[in-house]
């Protein structure tokens, strides 16, 4: 049941404190006893914590990386070779750092479509959810100059492809000429370039910090959504946070930590690149460029699209689109669950998706099937993206009959206990 | 309703993962290389420990036949201690390399090496090496085995493999197996493995060329082993540490996370069937 309670402390010296500076009290009620969750939370809600908890991981090894990296065009390379041999446990904090990048996306992809499928986006949650995307898009840009830093051949030449990028925009009057020079800080991918993305690098993540606290305050307004998507009301809809929901998180982070830790101690290297153990050599162009995997359907959607200003746009629009989505979706109800076609074409969507992510990885005069490549392949998935969200979202969420909610949060409870 | 969903979850994730899988083998299409045999190596594995007499037998195939043309920059004598060797053969070692220097009364000399030395280039640089090799580069061992490793979740290139294959998968004539209207340039060797299958290094190892101080048979396939291992080890130092502290780490935490599975099912006891909830009130 939930409690009102208010941080209250006896320690006379905590007190003291408290009385001048409220921050332990702050904690206690927004993560603590004092914040109110609703019951019914499930695993997909542990994401948002494990999100968190990665976000700190990789501030906390970034900063004992700073320590020892050199961000120089000709030592680079060597200074993160030299923290994997020389420094004590630098293989460790490196490895941890380089695949904590995949982790935080991989986690932040699922707390994402969990917004999705469960509705978070809805009033009175627009601007939660506007903060998300922004969060998102902080992470693209860090974890994209971070991948630049150990100056390995993709490292380079994916520096370079994205840079090149705003090369479309050169149209535009005064600006435009000379943005991907301006962004490099000479004619070539080069020492400017390298300092600025280690600055950036350093920089972005506690804006992210920033934002973070900004999405956590605006959670606490409406407080979380649950996964009936009917809003806490009763008495008996909440529970305290601390102790229900900080066990339950610390079991998933448990978990989440194992799928990490494999990953850092015996494949450390399987979701980077070859050849970013390759000195970066602007004189040789690697086979495929690829970026990493987290922005793989995104490459897809840009080189599905002959034009190249149209192509950049679309990159872009395909993540823009998620602030408009609270009022694409303009269903009543919030939850999924009870709206069984728009769960269907949520499905797809996901499917989609990965199929994009794997397109990315592919040449794009790769055949697939028959005799359709994978720009072919490209174009009818990216179709579906663009189209579930201007097309499927707006007429299916107005259109389709949903099932019957329940009138509460236990009442809900109630019933599927007396189901057993 | 719940299962349901997770049910569905589940399916589009295995989807997902499968097309994943398929995107891994992605390099095959285009590839006019074989595909690398699988051999055993001691490093393989969770428990993967560095097989130290075939390192030191690669060791010495290195210093004896590779180090002619391959630099190795970013390894230091003092790091041969993780192959066995001792403070006083690491001295050993180091002291046969010379440095130049520059002595007191400013003149140009050399000193012998010292432990804390780095393994000297061969060529002065990048163009003294090209020109001794025909314009070929030949490549830094530092990091090279894993940046011919490619990871996939069927099919994978281990480097040492790669290694392997390479230094044994030499033709004296163009096979009829060879790409259509594949032409040898010249200066070059035809090799299996090697992308594109013109390489420019001449087939480097022949059964006998060294006489391993342990009484190993130098047949070519096992002196490529060897320094497939070393290089396995010069690129990847820290495996074995890594690999142990992994268990470590792997154990503690499977046990840990029991615990926290039983403290969750405790603390939601009541709370997960409703017990707390008042009907009369909802």
């Amino acid at each position: 049941m939930a409690s009102d309670k208010k941080f209250e402390p006896t320690n006379p010296t905590v007190k003291w404190v408290e009385d001048r500076l409220p921050m332990m009290g702050l904690i206690y009620s927004s993560l603590g006893a004092g914040y109110n969750a609703p019951r019914n939370l499930n695993y997909w809600w542990n994401f948002g914590s494990l999100a968190l908890f990665m976000l700190v991981v990789q501030i906390v090894t970034g900063i004992i990386l700073v320590m020892h990296y050199v961000p120089h065009v000709d030592m680079a390379f060597d200074s993160v070779q030299h923290i994997r041999r020389d420094v004590n446990y630098g293989w460790l904090v490196q490895a941890v750092h380089a695949n904590g990048a995949s982790m935080f996306f991989i986690v932040v992809y699922i707390h994402i479509l969990r917004g999705f499928y469960f509705g978070s986006y809805k009033a009175p949650r627009e601007i939660l959810w506007f903060l998300g995307i922004i969060i998102y898009l902080l992470m693209m840009a860090t974890g994209f100059m971070g991948y630049v830093l150990p100056w390995g051949q993709m490292s380079f030449w994916g520096a370079k492809v994205i840079t090149s990028l705003f090369g479309a925009f050169d149209f535009v009057p005064f600006i435009g000429d000379g943005i991907v020079e301006w962004l490099w800080g000479g004619f070539a991918v080069g020492q400017p370039t390298l300092n600025r993305f280690f600055s950036l690098h350093y920089l972005l993540p506690f804006v992210l910090v920033g934002v973070v606290i900004l999405h956590v305050w605006a959670l606490h307004i409406p407080g979380s959504t649950n996964p009936l998507g009917i809003d806490a009301k009763g008495p008996y809809d909440k529970i305290p946070f601390h102790p229900y929901y900080t066990a339950k998180d610390a079991f998933g982070l448990g978990v989440f930590i194992i799928f990490f830790a494999g990953f850092v101690f015996y494949i450390p290297d399987f979701l980077g690149h070859p050849d970013n153990y390759i000195k970066a050599n602007p004189l040789v162009t690697p086979a495929h460029i690829v970026p990493e995997w987290y922005y793989l359907p995104f490459y897809a959607i840009l080189r599905a699209i002959p034009n190249e200003l149209i192509g950049v746009v679309a990159m872009f629009a395909s993540i823009l689109i998620l602030f408009a989505m609270p009022w694409l979706d303009g269903s009543r109800i919030r939850s999924m669950r009870f709206r069984p076609l728009s769960q269907f074409f949520f499905w797809i969507f996901v499917v989609n998706g990965l199929f994009l992510g794997f397109l990315g990885q592919k040449a794009p005069d790769d055949i697939l099937l028959a005799s359709f490549d994978v720009t072919d392949f490209s174009r009818v998935s990216l179709t579906y993206y663009f189209g579930y969200f201007l097309v499927v979202m707006p007429l299916v969420s107005r259109m389709e009959t949903t099932k019957p909610i329940p009138t509460s949060i236990a009442a809900a409870v109630l019933e599927a206990n007396k189901k057993g | 309703m719940m299962k349901n969903i997770n049910v569905k979850g589940l399916m589009a994730t295995v989807v997902g993962a499968t097309m994943l899988v398929a995107a891994s083998n992605a390099n095959a299409a285009d590839s006019t290389a074989m595909h690398p045999e699988r051999n055993e190596y001691t490093s393989a594995g969770i428990f993967g420990k560095w097989d130290i007499p075939s390192l030191q037998r690669g060791f010495q195939v290195y210093q004896e036949v590779c180090a002619a043309c391959h630099s190795m920059d970013l390894v230091a004598f003092r790091t041969l201690s993780d192959i066995g060797y001792n403070e006083d053969e690491i001295k050993a070692i180091a002291i046969e390399y010379e440095y130049e220097t520059i002595d007191g009364d400013g003149e140009e000399t050399f000193r012998p090496g010292i432990p804390a030395d780095y393994f000297p280039a061969p060529f002065a640089n990048e163009a003294a090496a090209r020109s001794a090799n025909n314009g070929a580069l030949p490549p830094d061992f530092s990091t090279l085995v894993k940046a011919r490793e490619h990871l996939g979740f069927f099919s994978s290139t281990y480097g040492e493999d790669y290694i392997v294959a390479l230094m044994t998968g030499y033709e004296e004539d163009v096979p009829a197996s060879a790409p259509e209207g594949f032409e040898l340039p010249e200066g070059s060797y035809y090799n299996h493995y090697f992308e594109g299958n013109a390489i420019a290094m001449a087939p480097p190892l022949f059964d006998e060329m060294v006489e391993y101080a342990d009484g190993t048979p130098a047949t070519m396939h096992q002196m490529a082993y060897d320094v497939a291992n070393f290089m396995a080890w010069a690129s990847d130092p820290t495996m074995q540490e890594r690999k142990q502290m992994g268990l470590k780490v792997m154990l503690f935490m499977f046990f840990f996370v029991i615990l926290l599975y039983f403290t969750n099912k405790r603390v939601w006891a009541k709370v997960k069937k409703g017990e707390d909830i008042d009907p009369s009130k909802i």
